[in-house]
């Protein structure tokens, strides 16, 4: 791979809290993902979550606060990569907004916004990944997730990965970008309404004749995988990184021990 | 209108269990939105006109004393009126004056929002005034005695057989058992219905979609030519428009005109594009003898300044609620007063307040569609956030949500305490999934477990597990 000749980067693996609490296993096969593109990697202790609860529910102040953390336990690093669109988001997009009136930590926020990637953007269009020769035998179908599609334009990244391994194929479905319902505290917020969206999402999935549905950011992963196992449908539902690096030892996403 | 969106959760459950409006919304995906995605593909200059409809409309509310001033001078120049309103109840008698200025007894009207949202239709009824919608969709919720459930389709909720209803019920004067069967049918009796009504009426209201400052022409779009009827025929014409409706020169109305048809309707342009230019001038075949524009404020100049100015670029194209998640699930009733989806979601709380209007901008999930279809690239999300904003800093945030995120942020702050309560609580998730590894009904997290499973945690944490592989040692220094 290219990047080997060069000097490794240093990454800063921000694994997301619903990662850390719901599935290392999505962190573990990101962390693997970026050794074999070249990087090192280090995990700051120090990480909790990007702050997007707060700043979404209008809590600007103790967002700052969390957001100074963040900015603090990674600034050093050449790139931070999360294995999330939507907490990558949150710090490229949002962070620089949240200290519009402060000069010195918007330099710092604009500093880290600027280095910070989503997964399989961060593979592809930083290390110019081709495959990550990992192999996987199945169909799938693959969400994009509204922050990494808008706010990163993470589109044909993951499917660029995906297209490059042996044995799989990809089904597309028709509302692939239409959100699954998730929106953070929106799904306990308005459940009713959340569950019209993501009944809408679970049936386009089935439809799609995809037996695997991928995608990058764990909270939609959790939203639409629920939902179709409390419809009893088949499809099997994991972070497309777990499949990327092939560890999907793990029962997927809402599925017991084999 | 009264309003009725602090009651939003209760209308939104309401129109989830309603079968025949969830089949009518079913048709906005294959409708609106691949046809606005079809006509914006033929045009490879759409986003750079994006930006400059955007700059057009900023410099106007930079600006917007001068325009509105400078429109003001063509308008009388030309031989019309200009009424400064500033709210609901100064504009609605405004129009009454002018119809008993002509003793008008019925007045037809072109479609207008703020017509809505004046309450102009109630308020003529009670003076003796008979208005009658001529506007195909406007005039069946009329007939129906509902509100407009869409911007610029204001009847998308309702279907034929519905339409057939009302037209059977208020149509008195037509035999009982007259076909009306086809979608031909109906609009032919439609037709022949409001054809002497336009002969008839004294005086014709309609919107604008822009007054132009440089010429005093007011814009209307329309694609059944009954705005034309409805402002040529009667004597007087009124033009009912708020103050942000403003751009400078014919050059500027004419590069929005190329964005407004394409991201509503998915038309390269509307049927008819209609300028009024003024009353009948001697040598006119036809045209009013007096023309009146009703200018008014009703709460925006209060958001010129604020975090919420740029909602005062919308055109009122509806590509936002055509491509929003929660509208297709809800529908526009459901929002509760005039404006619908997105951009109602930050007008609303603008016009009417954050205490009656607080649901609306939080009934998002900030997927962020609405803003990449803006024509006038308005970060919706953005100002959705700021009402958040502004409901959590004067402590209008609901008990449960602001304790939940009090602990979470509480937590958020301290990495040694939150890595060890995230320990017991992936610990204990798993546990509750037991084998199935899932979670059926968690009491505090039922707003998740009563519509979907939660999939459990694998027991450990990722910062827990790292650690333990002898990963983390040179990562901590």
């Amino acid at each position: 791979m290219s990047a080997s000749e060069k000097a490794r980067p240093r990454v800063g693996l921000f694994v997301t809290c619903l990662v850390d609490l719901f599935r290392p296993s999505v962190g573990f096969a990101t962390l693997s993902l970026l050794e074999k593109a070249g990087c090192e990697v280090v995990v700051p202790e120090a990480q909790t979550c990007c702050g997007q609860p707060t700043f979404n529910s209008g809590d600007f102040r103790d967002s700052r606060d969390i957001a100074a953390n963040v900015i603090a336990a990674f600034e050093e690093f050449d790139y931070v990569v999360a294995p999330s669109g939507s907490c990558a988001g949150m710090i490229r997009a949002h962070y620089p907004e949240l200290f519009e009136d402060d000069p010195a930590m918007a330099m710092r926020a604009q500093h880290l916004a600027k280095r910070t990637y989503e997964l399989t953007a961060f593979l592809v269009d930083i290390m110019g990944m081709e495959s990550t020769g990992a192999a996987f035998a199945g169909t799938v179908t693959y969400h994009d997730s509204c922050s990494g599609l808008r706010e990163l334009e993470v589109k044909t990244q993951p499917r660029k990965l995906l297209a490059a391994m042996d044995g799989t194929s990809i089904k597309e479905m028709p509302g692939a970008e239409i959100c699954c319902g998730f929106g953070g505290t929106f799904c306990v917020k308005y459940p009713e309404i959340s569950d019209k969206m993501v009944t809408q999402k679970a049936a386009e999935i089935v439809e799609s004749g995809a037996d695997h549905l991928l995608a990058g950011d764990l909270g939609c992963l959790l939203n639409m995988g629920g939902k179709l196992k409390r419809l009893g449908a088949r499809t099997e539902v994991r972070h497309v990184a777990e499949v990327l690096a092939g560890m999907t030892d793990q029962p997927s996403i809402g599925e017991g021990e084999r | 209108m009264q309003s009725t969106s602090h009651s939003f959760k209760q209308n939104a459950r309401d129109a989830l269990t309603d079968a025949q409006l969830q089949k009518a919304l079913s048709k906005m995906r294959p409708g609106f939105q691949q046809k606005r995605a079809d006509v914006v593909a033929k045009l490879p200059e759409f986003d750079d006109l994006r930006d400059r409809g955007r700059d057009i409309k900023n410099h106007v509310l930079e600006n917007l004393d001068f325009y509105l001033e400078r429109f003001e001078s063509n308008v009388v120049a030309n031989g019309g009126h200009v009424h400064w309103c500033r709210n609901a109840e100064e504009a609605r008698q405004t129009i009454m004056e002018i119809c008993r200025s002509v003793d008008a007894r019925t007045v037809t009207k072109g479609k207008s929002m703020v017509a809505e949202e004046i309450g102009l239709n109630e308020y003529l009824e009670e003076h003796g005034v008979e208005p009658i919608e001529t506007d195909l969709g406007e005039y069946i919720i009329q007939l129906r005695g509902e509100p407009p459930s869409h911007i610029i389709a204001p009847a998308i909720h309702v279907n034929k057989e519905q339409v057939v209803e009302a037209f059977r019920k208020k149509h008195t004067d037509l035999p009982p058992d007259r076909a009306l069967e086809e979608v031909g049918d109906i609009t032919d009796e439609a037709r022949t219905q409001l054809r002497p009504k336009f002969f008839a009426a004294d005086v014709g209201i309609t919107g604008a979609n822009f007054l132009i400052a440089e010429t005093g022409q007011t814009v209307i779009v329309t694609n059944e030519g009954n705005g034309d009827l409805t402002q040529t025929l009667g004597k007087a014409h009124v033009v009912v428009a708020s103050l942000e409706k403003i751009v400078p020169t014919l050059e500027d109305a004419s590069c929005i005109l190329r964005l407004l048809a394409r991201s509503a309707t998915g038309q390269e342009f509307s049927v008819y594009t209609t300028f009024s230019s003024g009353p009948r001038r001697e040598t006119d075949l036809d045209g009013p003898e007096s023309f009146h524009v009703v200018l008014i404020d009703n709460g925006r100049s209060a958001m010129l300044g604020t975090e919420y100015q740029d909602m005062l670029r919308c055109i009122r194209c509806s590509a936002c609620m055509n491509h929003c998640p929660v509208y297709a699930a809800v529908g526009g009733h459901a929002y509760g007063w005039v404006y619908p989806g997105p951009m109602g979601a930050v007008l609303t709380p603008s016009l009417i307040g954050i205490d009656e209007a607080g649901h609306l901008p939080n009934a998002s999930t900030f997927c962020g569609r609405c803003e990449q279809v803006c024509p006038m690239r308005i970060p919706l999300p953005k100002m959705m956030r700021h009402y958040r904003a502004k409901e959590f800093t004067e402590n209008k945030t609901t008990a449960q949500i602001r304790n939940g995120l009090g602990i979470w942020s509480y937590f958020a702050k301290r990495p040694w305490l939150y890595r060890q309560s995230t320990k017991l609580g992936a610990a204990l998730l798993r546990a509750l999934g037991g084998k199935r590894g899932r979670i059926a009904s968690l009491p505090l997290a039922s707003g998740w477990t009563s519509v979907r499973d939660l999939p459990a945690p694998e027991g450990r944490t990722f910062q827990q597990l790292y650690k333990m592989s002898g990963h983390g040692k040179k990562g901590d220094a």
